[in-house]
C-alpha cells in the first residue's frame, strides 16, 4: 500500500530547489546525507556544484526532465537504476526522462561510490522521497493556480489533472514549484502501483555503445594531450636503482623519459595517508610520447636496474598459510558457547582444508586516466570507483587545494573492486604535474595484470562436531595474505544456527598488493561453505536441503541483532530451488549440486546441474533464486544474476595466479584463462517476488555458484574439489571409469 | 616517417606512422576512431575487431603496412545511425553491462552472419568463442546474434 512518509531528509535539508535563471526548476539532494542549512541549488546549470549535493533533477518549461545521476557505472546498472527510483515517484514517463552521467567534486558526500553492492540499498529512500517531493510541489503549484485543494489533484505521466478535467503539464507549473516550500511530508507510491520500477528499461548508454561512441576512459581526448606508459618495478617488492633511456629516447614520437614517484611515496608514508592509495614504495620511469602506441614500443626500450627485495613465491606463500592455520596465532572474529567442549564429547568430527590462489581483476578496459596539472586547477578525467578519495589524494600527493581538483568520471570497462584503488589516478596526476601538460595514462594489459591489487590467496579450515546425529560445533579457520575476513562476515550463515560456534582468522603480511575483488571476503568462502555442508550432510547422512532448511528453523526469532541474513527469506529461496531446478528429479545422467548464500544484504539458492561428456564432467545448467527485495529494473538485474554466476564459474574453473621470484607468472590473456562463451551453461532466473526495500545485485549471486558446481562435480565423480581453480586438477573432474566403459 | 593510404569506412584518410604501427592504434589515436578497444594487444580478446574485407581480424595483430588496397570497417561504419541488425539485436537484448568489448563481439558477430545467415546455436557459440566479456554477458550475446540472424534472413 502507499506510505506516507515523514520526510525526515526534508528537515535535516536533503533536498532543495531553485528556479533556474533559463526557466524550470532544478532539484539539488543528498542520497546518503544532509545538506548543509546555507545552500541553495543554483540557478545557472553550468554552475552545478556537487559540494553540496550530489544528484540533480532538472525539470525545464517544456516538460523534460534531466536526471544528473551521481553514481559511477562499472557495469552494474546503476546509471540506468537508480534514475527509474526518482522518475517513478516523480510520475514521468520514463522515455521522457534524459539521465546524464553525475560529476563529482568532493568535500561533503560520502557514499558517491561503485562497490559492495550499496548504491540501489543506500539510496532507496533517498531517491523515491526525491522524486514524490517534487511530485507534490508541482501538483501544489498546480493547485494554487486552479484555486482548489491539491487532494483533488491526479497526476500521470507528468501531467496534473483536477476534479473538472482541466489538465497542466510539470512544464506550466514548474516556475512556481520552484518557489514552493518542499514538503515535511510525502506519499511514497504502492508498489502495485509502480508502472517504471519492476518494468525492463534498457541500459540508458546503449546507443553510444553499440555505434563506438566515445564513452570510456579510454575514450577521452584533449587537444595537445600526450600518452604515458609507465614502468613500474616487475618484481613486487624490488625498487629503482637507476634507468638508461638513450635507446628509448631516440624513437619515434618519444618526447621524454622521465622518473616519478616521490609524491606518491610521499603521500604513503604520510599523515593523510588514504585508504585507497596502494602505491609501491619504489619510483618508476614513464615514457612520454605523441601517441599510445609509441609510448608502449619505448618503454620496451628502456634499460632499468631494479633492487632485489625478498622476492615472494606462491609455493613460499602455501607453506606459510598452511602452517598458519595448523598454529595458534589467530584473531577470534566471534565466538559462542565452547567450541573445545563440542568438539571435545563430539561422536564424530569432520575436518576440511580449502585453498584459493590470488586472482588478478582483468577490467578489460586496462587502467587508464587523464590528469591536466596547471597552476589554476588540476583537472582529472577517467574511470574511476572512488572519486572522492582519488581528488583527495592527488590534492594532498601535489599540495592544492581540494576546490582545485576537478575530476570527472567516464564510464568504466569494468571495476570488480580494481577500480577503487586510485593508483593510476595518483600517477597521473604527478607525471602532469612534472610535464605540466595534459597527458593519458595507459597500461598495457601486461602491466594492469602484473602490477595490479589481486584477491589475497586465501585457505580456510573448517570443522565440524557432531553428537547424536546433530551439528553440535563449528570452527572456521582463515589464513589469508595480507589479511581478508572483515566486520560482518562472521554473523553470516551459520552463525546463529550453531550453539559452539566460532571464527578464527590469521594472516601473512606480504609485499604483493591485495585489494577487494567482486564480492570481497565472500567470494571464495561460499565455495568453502558451502562445500563443506555438503560433504557433512552426506557424513550425517542426511538430506542436503532439509539439513540446510532445518539450520535456518534454528535462527528464527533469534534475539541476537548480530545476525546479518534472514532465515526465513533464505528458506524460500532453498524452497524455490528446489521446485524450479527439479532437485532430485532429473534423469540418472545429470548430477546436481545444491547451495545457499546470503551476502551484501541479497539471498541467493542455486543448483547446478552437471552432466559428463567425453568421460568429464562439464557444467550444463544453473538454477538461481534471487530475494533482492523489489527488483528496481529486471532487465538489468538478470544481465548482472548471470554475469555474476558465469563470473564465478569462471573463476572456480581457470582463475590461476601464482608468483615466482616476486613476479607473477602471467601477464596477458594466453597464460591467464578467463571464461568463454564455449564454456557457459544455460541459466535460469528467478526472483523472488515482494515488496520489501531493494538490495544489490553486483556482486551476491557470484560466491555460492563455485560451490554449486563442486557439489555437482562431486555427485558425478566422487571426487571432492579443496582447491581452486578446479581445472588444475583435470583428474579429479573425469568420471569414474565404469561410467566412462558404460 | 612513411605516408600510409587507408581506406576506413568507405572513407580515404592518409596518415604518417611508422610501419609496424598495429591498425588499431592508428584507428584509436590518430583517425579519432575510439570505438575499436583495446584489450590484451596479443589478439586474445578479440575487443579491437575489425572488418578487414569483410573479414572478423584483430586489429592489434594487424600493421598499418599490412593494409595497403583493403577496406577498413568500424564499428563506427558498421551502419549508418546504428541500424545494422546486429545493433539492433544488442539493443533489444539489453547486452551490454560495462559496454567496453560489444564493439567488438558486435563486430565479430557481424562478419560471421553475413557467412553464415542461419547458425546453429553451437555455430554461434563457436563463432564468439574468441571474444571475451570480462562482465560475462555471453547469455546474452549468444541471444542476440540469433535474433540479429532472423532480422538478416
Amino acid at each position: 500500500m502507499a506510505t506516507t512518509s515523514k520526510n525526515t531528509f526534508s528537515r535535516r535539508g536533503f533536498m532543495k530547489t531553485s528556479a533556474l535563471a533559463s526557466g524550470g526548476m532544478l532539484i539539488g539532494f543528498n542520497l546518503f546525507q544532509s545538506c548543509k542549512p546555507t545552500v541553495k541549488p543554483p540557478i545557472d546549470l553550468s554552475k552545478l556544484n556537487y559540494n553540496d549535493f550530489n544528484a540533480f533533477i532538472r525539470i525545464a518549461n517544456n516538460g523534460a526532465v534531466t536526471i544528473f545521476s551521481p553514481n559511477p557505472e562499472i557495469g552494474q546498472g546503476v546509471k540506468t537504476s537508480m534514475p527509474m527510483i526518482i522518475a517513478e515517484e516523480l510520475d514521468v514517463a520514463w522515455k521522457d526522462v534524459y539521465v546524464a552521467q553525475g560529476k563529482l567534486d568532493t568535500k561533503n558526500y560520502t557514499r558517491q561510490v561503485a562497490g559492495g553492492s550499496q548504491s540501489i540499498r543506500q539510496g532507496w529512500d533517498a531517491l523515491r522521497q526525491t522524486g514524490a517531493s517534487a511530485k507534490a510541489m508541482l501538483v501544489r503549484a498546480a493547485a494554487i493556480r486552479w484555486g482548489v485543494d491539491a487532494s483533488e489533484c491526479s497526476v500521470s505521466e507528468g501531467v496534473i489533472t483536477n476534479a473538472a478535467g482541466e489538465t497542466l503539464g510539470y512544464g506550466d507549473v514548474v516556475n512556481e514549484a520552484a518557489t514552493l516550500e518542499v514538503p515535511e511530508e510525502v506519499v511514497l507510491k504502492d508498489p502495485k502501483d509502480y508502472k517504471i520500477i519492476s518494468r525492463d528499461a534498457g541500459n540508458v548508454d546503449i546507443g553510444k555503445i553499440t555505434t563506438g561512441q566515445p564513452l570510456f576512459g579510454l575514450d577521452y581526448k584533449e587537444e595537445g594531450m600526450v600518452y604515458a606508459s609507465v614502468a613500474r618495478p616487475p618484481a613486487f617488492g624490488q625498487k629503482l636503482i637507476s634507468f638508461n633511456a638513450t635507446k628509448a629516447i631516440e624513437m619515434d614520437g618519444v618526447i621524454d623519459v622521465i622518473r616519478v614517484g616521490e609524491k606518491g611515496r610521499a603521500h604513503m608514508n604520510g599523515p593523510n595517508k588514504n585508504w585507497s592509495a596502494k602505491l609501491p614504495d619504489s619510483d618508476k620511469v614513464v615514457v612520454i610520447a605523441e601517441s599510445t602506441w609509441q609510448a608502449m614500443k619505448a618503454k620496451k626500450a628502456l634499460e632499468i636496474v631494479w633492487e632485489d627485495n625478498q622476492p615472494e613465491s606462491t609455493a613460499q606463500h602455501d607453506k606459510i598459510l598452511l602452517d598458519l592455520l595448523k598454529g595458534s596465532d589467530f584473531t577470534t572474529m566471534r565466538s559462542d558457547g565452547n567450541i573445545k567442549k563440542a568438539f571435545a564429547n563430539a561422536d564424530k568430527i569432520i575436518e576440511r582444508t580449502y585453498e584459493s590462489p590470488f586472482l588478478p581483476h582483468n577490467c578489460l578496459e586496462p587502467m587508464n586516466f587523464f590528469a591536466n596539472v596547471t597552476d589554476e586547477k588540476v583537472h582529472l578525467v577517467g574511470p574511476v570507483q572512488t572519486p572522492a578519495s582519488a581528488a583527495e589524494t592527488v590534492a594532498d600527493m601535489l599540495g592544492r587545494n581540494l576546490d582545485d581538483i576537478h575530476l570527472e568520471m567516464t564510464r568504466m570497462g569494468g571495476g570488480f573492486g580494481r577500480r577503487l584503488y586510485g593508483d593510476f589516478v595518483f600517477e597521473a596526476a604527478e607525471i602532469s604535474n612534472l610535464i605540466r601538460k595534459p597527458v593519458k595514462m595507459v597500461s598495457s594489459r601486461e602491466d594492469d595484470m602484473t602490477t595490479g591489487v589481486y584477491r589475497p590467496a586465501i585457505k580456510y579450515r573448517i570443522a565440524a562436531s557432531i553428537k547424536d546425529g546433530e551439528i553440535t560445533g563449528y570452527h572456521l579457520k582463515e589464513a589469508a595474505i595480507n589479511g581478508n575476513m572483515y566486520g560482518l562476515i562472521p554473523n553470516f550463515f551459520p552463525a546463529g544456527a550453531i550453539e559452539n560456534y566460532q571464527v578464527d582468522v590469521a594472516s601473512y603480511n606480504s609485499n604483493i598488493t591485495t585489494g577487494a575483488w567482486r564480492a570481497p571476503y565472500t567470494n571464495f568462502l561460499a565455495y568453502a561453505e558451502q562445500s563443506f555442508f555438503d560433504e557433512l550432510a552426506e557424513v550425517m547422512q542426511k538430506d542436503k536441503v532439509q539439513l540446510r532448511l532445518d539450520l535456518l528453523e534454528k535462527v528464527k526469532n533469534t534475539e541476537d541483532e548480530r545476525i546479518q541474513y534472514d532465515p526465513e527469506r533464505m528458506q524460500n529461496c532453498i524452497k524455490m530451488a528446489v521446485e524450479k531446478s527439479d532437485w532430485g528429479k532429473k534423469p540418472d545422467t545429470i548430477y546436481q549440486g545444491f547451495v545457499n548464500y546470503y551476502c551484501h544484504n541479497t539471498h541467493v539458492a542455486q543448483v547446478a546441474d552437471v552432466a559428463i561428456e567425453k568421460g568429464v564432467a562439464v557444467v550444463k545448467k544453473i538454477t538461481c533464486v534471487v530475494d533482492c527485495g523489489i527488483v528496481i529494473n529486471p532487465l538489468g538485474a538478470i544481465n548482472q544474476i548471470e554475469g555474476g554466476i558465469l563470473d564465478g564459474i569462471g573463476h572456480s574453473m581457470y582463475g590461476d595466479f601464482n608468483f615466482d621470484n616476486g613476479k607473477p607468472l602471467a601477464n596477458n590473456f594466453d597464460r591467464y584463462r578467463l571464461i568463454r562463451m564455449n564454456e557457459t551453461p544455460e541459466i535460469e532466473t528467478h526472483l523472488i517476488q515482494n515488496e520489501l526495500s531493494p538490495t544489490g545485485l553486483g556482486e551476491p549471486t557470484l560466491p555460492p555458484v563455485g560451490g554449486a558446481i563442486a557439489n555437482a562435480f562431486a555427485a558425478a565423480t566422487g571426487n571432492r574439489l579443496y582447491k581452486q581453480p578446479f581445472s588444475k586438477t583435470p583428474e579429479l573432474l573425469r568420471a569414474p571409469k565404469k561410467e566412462i566403459i558404460g | 616517417m612513411p605516408s600510409f593510404q587507408l581506406k576506413v569506412n568507405g572513407e580515404s584518410k592518409t596518415v604518417e606512422v611508422a610501419s609496424d604501427t598495429p591498425v588499431l592504434w592508428v584507428l584509436r589515436d590518430h583517425l579519432n576512431l575510439v570505438g575499436t578497444k583495446f584489450g590484451c594487444g596479443i589478439g586474445q580478446c578479440g575487443a579491437c575487431t575489425v572488418h578487414l574485407d569483410g573479414n572478423a581480424t584483430r586489429s592489434c595483430q594487424l600493421q598499418v603496412s599490412q593494409i595497403d588496397g583493403k577496406e577498413i570497417t568500424t564499428i563506427e561504419g558498421l551502419s549508418e545511425e546504428g541500424a545494422h541488425p546486429v545493433q539492433e539485436a544488442w539493443t533489444e537484448v539489453d547486452v551490454p553491462q560495462c559496454g567496453y568489448c560489444q564493439a567488438g563481439q558486435m563486430m565479430t558477430a557481424s562478419a560471421f552472419l553475413n557467412k553464415n545467415p542461419n547458425p546453429s546455436e553451437q555455430e554461434i557459440r563457436n563463432a564468439m568463442h574468441g571474444n571475451i566479456c570480462r562482465c560475462a554477458s555471453y547469455t546474452r550475446i549468444r541471444k542476440a546474434v540469433a535474433i540479429a540472424a532472423e532480422k538478416m534472413s
